[in-house]
């Protein structure tokens, strides 16, 4: 990396050394001048104006210019900007979050930062996922997205999502395709790999293949929303934590959906509140009851909060995923929910927060 | 290793089930007659009788079966007229409902079937009672058991011959040292043998033979009444010799007092078409005499018969 920075370091600042490689160096570049390049669109700006420009870029790279990248801008400032190395040079001097002078001091060149590259990295990356996922079987999908979040030890909200949202057949299905891709099952892994105190509920999550009819028995789920609301009460107190508790990890992975929202309603109607607000200690058993009791709703949040200031990488890659995948089963209910929670139409808040290609599918995905 | 004999050239499936008819009608059945078509075909063909039947008279074979017959035989007959995955669903119900710590049923059926036959054995259990087997598991049994029995249901195990020797040794370490501490009720015990596919745990239980000089069950026996223990070395024997396994129930319902009709009838209508052959062999081996023998000594009337034509004798 070092080499590669000096070779074309060297290149910017003595015209005379022959280009290393040129590719790289100007992919390197793409990206400031497409954020650049909208605010700037004469050759010439008076030091004022390249003052202002300056400003908006930094702010645009501080991870407030939204996700995905913009292609087209990048392509036209390429050309725009052709055989004018000292305007680059001046972006650079003038980007001290992404560009350090200091640390490239030795070598005389404005370094770029390896976080920035990250950075870069993901948000071009988000079109070339978005569509590879699309293209992919509903159940393959769902295998790799647990198998990364099980081997990168990220947080088991994926995995909360996939058990709890996908019909049984489907889930069935991808611990299927789990098995012919990794050679192991879902529910090993996840036993083994996941050592907290959300064990025992994500193996009973995913193991469940839970009955799909419409049959509610009204005594039985005032019978468990009365044991959830017991549990819930005497968590404070007990030895093990509340997303341990048997009964709970019982009735939450065993129950059909609609017998589970009989009982998330008697407990709303028992106690006045919905029984999410009371399990705010236990990310993951909330979670659970969310993805359960209404799925659009839940994805209408994670959509939003992919959207908010300070999102981070899981944050953002969740856009694609609840997109691509829920795009065929109920996107209609998730722009419903969305309008409602929000008051903004689903496509007007995606095509406000990303840009370029990425932009295009996501919205190609929604539809109208 | 199925012991279950079909004839050379099967009647046509309408012929069976004028058979079958003219069996239940009138004063009294033909009972000989139902265990000679009954007894003699298998699965594919009985579910094809089964549909012609129903067709053909309007109401179900089963329903005939349960007018007609009744007791041990009765139970026989309807056992082995099922398809195996429903069943395996009527089974697992009739022992979540009446669950007691000693019953074995749901162990037997999560470990000596494929993965595919579980999971069919949950679909029918679906359609037959309105709710998932896992639920009403859940429901029933309480305390440590469930623990185990839940998700030893609930897997979805992989199927593949792939075995990573590694995990094999280190999960074999793991074990030791859980009983060792009498730790039986320990979550990686239970992670382990809920989660880990057949040849896995096969190459856990014999490496912890090579490293620690003998078998894991040995460690097991602690306390003799303990059912739960009795339950663990079960779900063990299952995986690793499931014809002594099901030789053991066997000998156990046929020997002393009386009989255990239910689990014989269970044993051998389960096992007809899979390894029947394999546990008579086990059986003659143990006891010295042929399970045929034995039935026929411990039993009488049509459910002999019935048992008598599933363990093959002509």
């Amino acid at each position: 990396m070092q080499q590669f920075l000096t070779q074309t370091g060297s290149n910017s600042s003595a015209a005379t050394s022959p280009p290393a490689s040129p590719q790289p160096r100007l992919r390197q570049q793409q990206a400031p001048r497409k954020e650049r390049d909208p605010q700037n669109k004469e050759k010439e700006a008076p030091p004022a104006a390249m003052a202002d420009e300056h400003q908006d870029l930094t702010r645009a790279f501080a991870g407030l210019g939204g996700l995905g990248v913009d292609e087209t801008a990048l392509v036209s400032a390429l050309g725009r900007w052709r055989r004018q190395p000292e305007k680059r040079a001046q972006f650079r001097r003038g980007f001290l979050g992404f560009f350090s002078a200091s640390a490239g001091a030795v070598a005389g060149i404005e370094r770029c930062e390896d976080e920035y590259l990250l950075h870069l990295q993901a948000e071009f990356a988000r079109f070339k996922d978005a569509a590879v996922l699309w293209a992919m079987h509903p159940w393959e999908r769902d295998a790799r997205w647990a198998h990364h979040v099980l081997h990168k030890a990220h947080p088991p909200q994926v995995l909360v999502e996939v058990a709890c949202t996908r019909a049984a057949d489907d889930l069935l299905g991808a611990r299927r395709a789990y098995q012919a891709l990794y050679h192991r099952s879902l529910e090993e892994d996840v036993a083994y790999r996941v050592r907290d105190a959300n064990a025992s509920l994500l193996v009973g999550l995913v193991s469940a293949y839970r009955y799909e009819g419409a049959c509610v028995s009204e005594d039985l789920a005032t019978e468990e929303a009365k044991a959830l609301a017991a549990a819930v009460r005497s968590a404070p107190a007990a030895a093990t934590k509340l997303v341990q508790n048997e009964q709970v990890v019982r009735v939450l992975a065993t129950r059909s959906k609609p017998q589970l929202r009989a009982t998330f309603r008697i407990y709303m109607e028992l106690h006045g509140k919905p029984l999410e607000e009371d399990l705010a200690a236990e990310p993951c058993l909330r979670e659970a009851v969310k993805c359960l009791d209404s799925p659009p709703k839940y994805f209408s949040e994670v959509i939003s909060r992919a959207f908010s200031d300070d999102a981070d990488r899981q944050a953002k890659a969740a856009l694609t995923r609840v997109l691509v995948s829920r795009a065929d089963t109920d996107m209609e209910d998730i722009k419903d929910a969305y309008a409602r929670q929000y008051g903004a139409k689903l496509a007007d808040a995606v095509a406000k927060n990303t840009h370029g290609h990425y932009k295009d599918a996501l919205l190609a995905i929604i539809g109208k | 290793m199925a012991t279950l004999k079909v004839p050379a050239t099967v009647p046509p499936v309408a012929d069976d089930c004028e058979q079958l008819r003219k069996a239940f009608q009138g004063w009294g059945t033909n009972e000989a007659l139902i265990i000679s078509i009954l007894g003699h075909r298998d699965a594919a063909q009985r579910r094809a009788i089964r549909r012609a039947y129903a067709e053909a008279h309007g109401e179900e074979l089963l329903r005939s079966i349960t007018d007609e017959i009744s007791g041990d035989f009765e139970r026989a007959v309807i056992l082995w007229t099922l398809d195996p995955a429903e069943r395996d669903a009527v089974l697992a119900n009739e022992a979540a409902r009446k669950w007691q710590p000693a019953n074995r049923v749901l162990v037997e059926i999560a470990c000596t079937r494929t993965s595919a036959q579980v999971f069919a054995a949950r679909q029918a259990y679906h359609e037959r009672f309105k709710r998932s087997l896992e639920e009403d598991i859940a429901a029933h049994v309480t305390g440590d058991f469930r623990k185990l029995l839940v998700p030893l249901v609930s897997t979805y195990r992989y199927d593949g011959p792939e075995v990573n020797t590694r995990l094999a040794h280190s999960e074999a370490k793991l074990l030791h040292e859980k009983i060792h501490h009498k730790a039986y009720t320990d979550d990686e015990i239970i992670r382990i043998l809920t989660t880990r596919s057949k040849p896995q745990l096969l190459a856990t239980f014999n490496h912890y033979n090579d490293a620690f000089g003998h078998r894991i069950n040995k460690d097991l026996k602690a306390d003799p009444k303990d059912e739960y223990l009795k339950t663990l070395r079960a779900i063990i024997r299952c995986f690793s010799c499931p014809d002594r396994y099901f030789e053991k129930v066997a000998r156990q319902a046929i020997a002393g007092l009386g009989t255990d009709e239910s689990a014989l009838t269970r044993v051998i209508t389960t096992r007809a078409e899979v390894d029947l052959k394999l546990i008579k062999e086990a059986y003659q081996k143990r006891n010295s005499v042929p399970l045929e023998r034995a039935v026929a000594g411990d039993t009488s009337g049509d459910y002999e018969s019935m048992l008598l034509a599933l363990l093959g004798q002509e």
